[in-house]
C-alpha cells in the first residue's frame, strides 16, 4: 500500500526532528489537524482585538493608549500570519471566515469574557498573553513549517503584551486602596479562565495523542498549565495580588504550586458559545465585515479601473 | 449580491530586506487586490518594528518551486564533489594566505 510506506516515511522524518512544508506528503489526517488548529488560532487573534479594543477610548493616558493600540495592532497581525500559515494547507481565506463569521469555528474560549474595568487590560497582557506566551513558544517547534515560524513571528512580538500588562498591573497594585481593589477583583474574574486557556486536562483531550505524535504539540496540556501556573504566583506575590484559588499549596516534593479545581463545566459551556460574551463577539466581528465591504469593494474597482487602463 | 471578493484578491508572498546589504528574505503572505495595496499591506502587517528598509511583493502564482520528491536526483549532482571545498586540498603549510 503507497499510503502506508509514505505514512512510515512521514513518520520517520518527524523522528528525525525535520519540519513538514508545504508540499510534502503528509496524511489527510494531519492536514485537517492543523487546519483546525491553526485557524482557531488565527481567529483566536482577531477575536482577542475585541476585548481590548473595548477600552481603547478609555485608556487612563496617552502612553497607556499608544500601547494598547500598538497591542491591538500586534493581534491583528498575529491573526494575519496564522491564516497565511493555514492557507499553506489548501484551505482558502474566504472559507477561514465564513466557518468564524457563521459561528462554526472556534476561538480561544478567553475572550468570550468582558472587560469590565481598566484592571482588566492590564490582566490580560499578564495573564492571558501571559498563558499564551507559554504555548505559543512550545509551538514554535512545532512540526509543521509554516506554524512554527508564524509562532516564532509572534513569541517576538508578544513579550511586549505581557510586560506592559504587568506594568499596569504592578500599578494599580501599589496605587490607591481603590486601585488595588479594582486589579484584585480582575485577577478574581481572569484567573480561572486563563487556566482553562490550556485546554482540557489530558486525560479529556481527545485530540492530543495525535497532535503530541506528529509533534504537533510538543508539551501536554497541563504540562503547559503547571508550567504557567509556577511561573505566575511568585509574580503576584511580588505585586501583592492575591489568586483566587484557596486550594493553592506548594508541593516541597515537585518543587511546584498544586492548584485547586478547575470548573469544566463553565470551560465546556463557553466553548459551546453560552459564555457571557460568545453573542456579541461574533455580532461585533459580523458588522465589522459588513461595514468593511465598502472598502473591499472600492479596492477592487480601483483595480480593476488600473487593470483595464494598463490594457489598452 | 453575492461577495466573491476572495476570488478577486490573488495571494501575495512577502519578501523582507532587513538591513543594507542584505538579502530580501521571504516573511509571509498576504491577500491583496493589486500589487500598491499589497505593499501597504506588507508594511503595515510584516514591519511595525523596523524589520525592513526594503519590501517585496511576488504574486504568489508567480512562484516555481522545486517539489519534495524531486529533491533527492534534483540536490544529488552537488552530494559528491568535495573538490569544491577547499579543504579538499593539500598545500605546503605556513604560508600566509593560502
Amino acid at each position: 500500500m503507497d499510503d502506508e510506506i509514505k505514512l512510515k516515511e512521514f513518520e520517520t522524518r518527524l523522528e528525525a526532528g525535520e519540519f513538514i512544508e508545504p508540499k510534502d506528503w503528509m496524511p489527510e489526517r494531519y492536514r485537517k489537524q492543523l487546519v483546525r488548529m491553526i485557524s482557531q488560532h488565527a481567529h483566536s487573534e482577531v477575536v482577542g482585538m475585541l476585548p481590548e479594543g473595548n477600552w481603547i477610548t478609555r485608556a487612563p493616558n496617552l502612553r497607556r493608549k499608544m500601547a494598547l493600540l500598538a497591542k491591538v495592532q500586534d493581534e491583528a497581525g498575529h491573526g494575519l500570519y496564522l491564516y497565511s500559515a493555514a492557507e499553506t494547507l489548501g484551505v482558502d481565506r474566504e472559507t477561514l471566515l465564513d466557518q468564524l463569521l457563521s459561528g462554526q469555528a472556534k476561538y480561544s474560549s478567553i475572550f468570550n469574557y468582558p472587560t469590565l474595568s481598566w484592571a482588566d487590560i492590564g490582566i490580560i497582557g499578564w495573564l492571558v498573553d501571559g498563558a499564551a506566551i507559554v504555548n505559543q513558544t512550545m509551538l514554535a517547534k512545532s512540526s509543521y513549517g509554516p506554524y512554527s515560524r508564524a509562532n516564532l513571528r509572534i513569541c517576538r512580538e508578544e513579550n511586549f503584551h505581557k510586560k506592559q500588562g504587568f506594568e499596569i498591573v504592578a500599578t494599580l497594585a501599589s496605587g490607591t486602596e481603590e486601585q488595588h481593589r479594582m486589579v484584585q477583583d480582575s485577577v478574581n474574574r481572569w484567573w480561572w479562565p486563563s487556566l482553562m486557556m490550556f485546554g482540557p486536562p489530558d486525560k479529556d483531550s481527545p485530540n492530543s495523542e495525535e497532535l503530541s505524535r506528529w509533534k504537533v504539540k510538543l508539551k501536554s496540556n497541563d504540562e503547559l498549565r503547571q508550567r504557567f501556573v509556577d511561573l505566575t504566583v511568585p509574580q503576584a506575590k511580588a505585586v501583592n495580588l492575591t489568586l483566587p484559588d484557596p486550594d493553592m499549596k506548594f508541593n516541597e516534593e515537585t518543587g511546584s504550586w498544586d492548584y485547586g479545581e478547575i470548573n469544566w463545566d463553565e470551560f465546556y459551556q463557553v466553548i459551546k458559545g453560552y459564555g457571557p460574551m460568545n453573542r456579541e463577539r461574533l455580532k461585533v466581528r459580523k458588522k465589522a465585515h459588513e461595514d468593511g465591504r465598502w472598502v473591499r469593494e472600492a479596492a477592487e474597482a480601483y483595480a480593476k479601473k488600473k487593470r483595464e487602463r494598463s490594457e489598452v | 449580491m453575492t461577495e466573491n471578493f476572495e476570488d478577486q484578491w490573488p495571494m501575495w508572498e512577502v519578501f523582507l530586506q532587513s538591513k543594507q546589504g542584505a538579502p530580501h528574505e521571504h516573511a509571509g503572505s498576504l491577500h491583496a487586490p493589486d500589487p500598491e495595496m499589497a505593499i501597504q499591506n506588507a508594511r503595515d502587517v510584516y514591519t511595525r518594528r523596523n524589520e525592513a528598509i526594503s519590501i517585496w511583493v511576488v504574486p504568489s502564482a508567480a512562484i516555481t518551486a522545486t517539489s519534495p520528491s524531486d529533491a533527492g536526483p534534483l540536490f544529488d549532482p552537488a552530494s559528491d564533489k568535495i573538490f569544491r571545498y577547499p579543504k579538499f586540498y593539500s598545500t605546503p603549510k605556513g604560508i600566509r594566505g593560502v
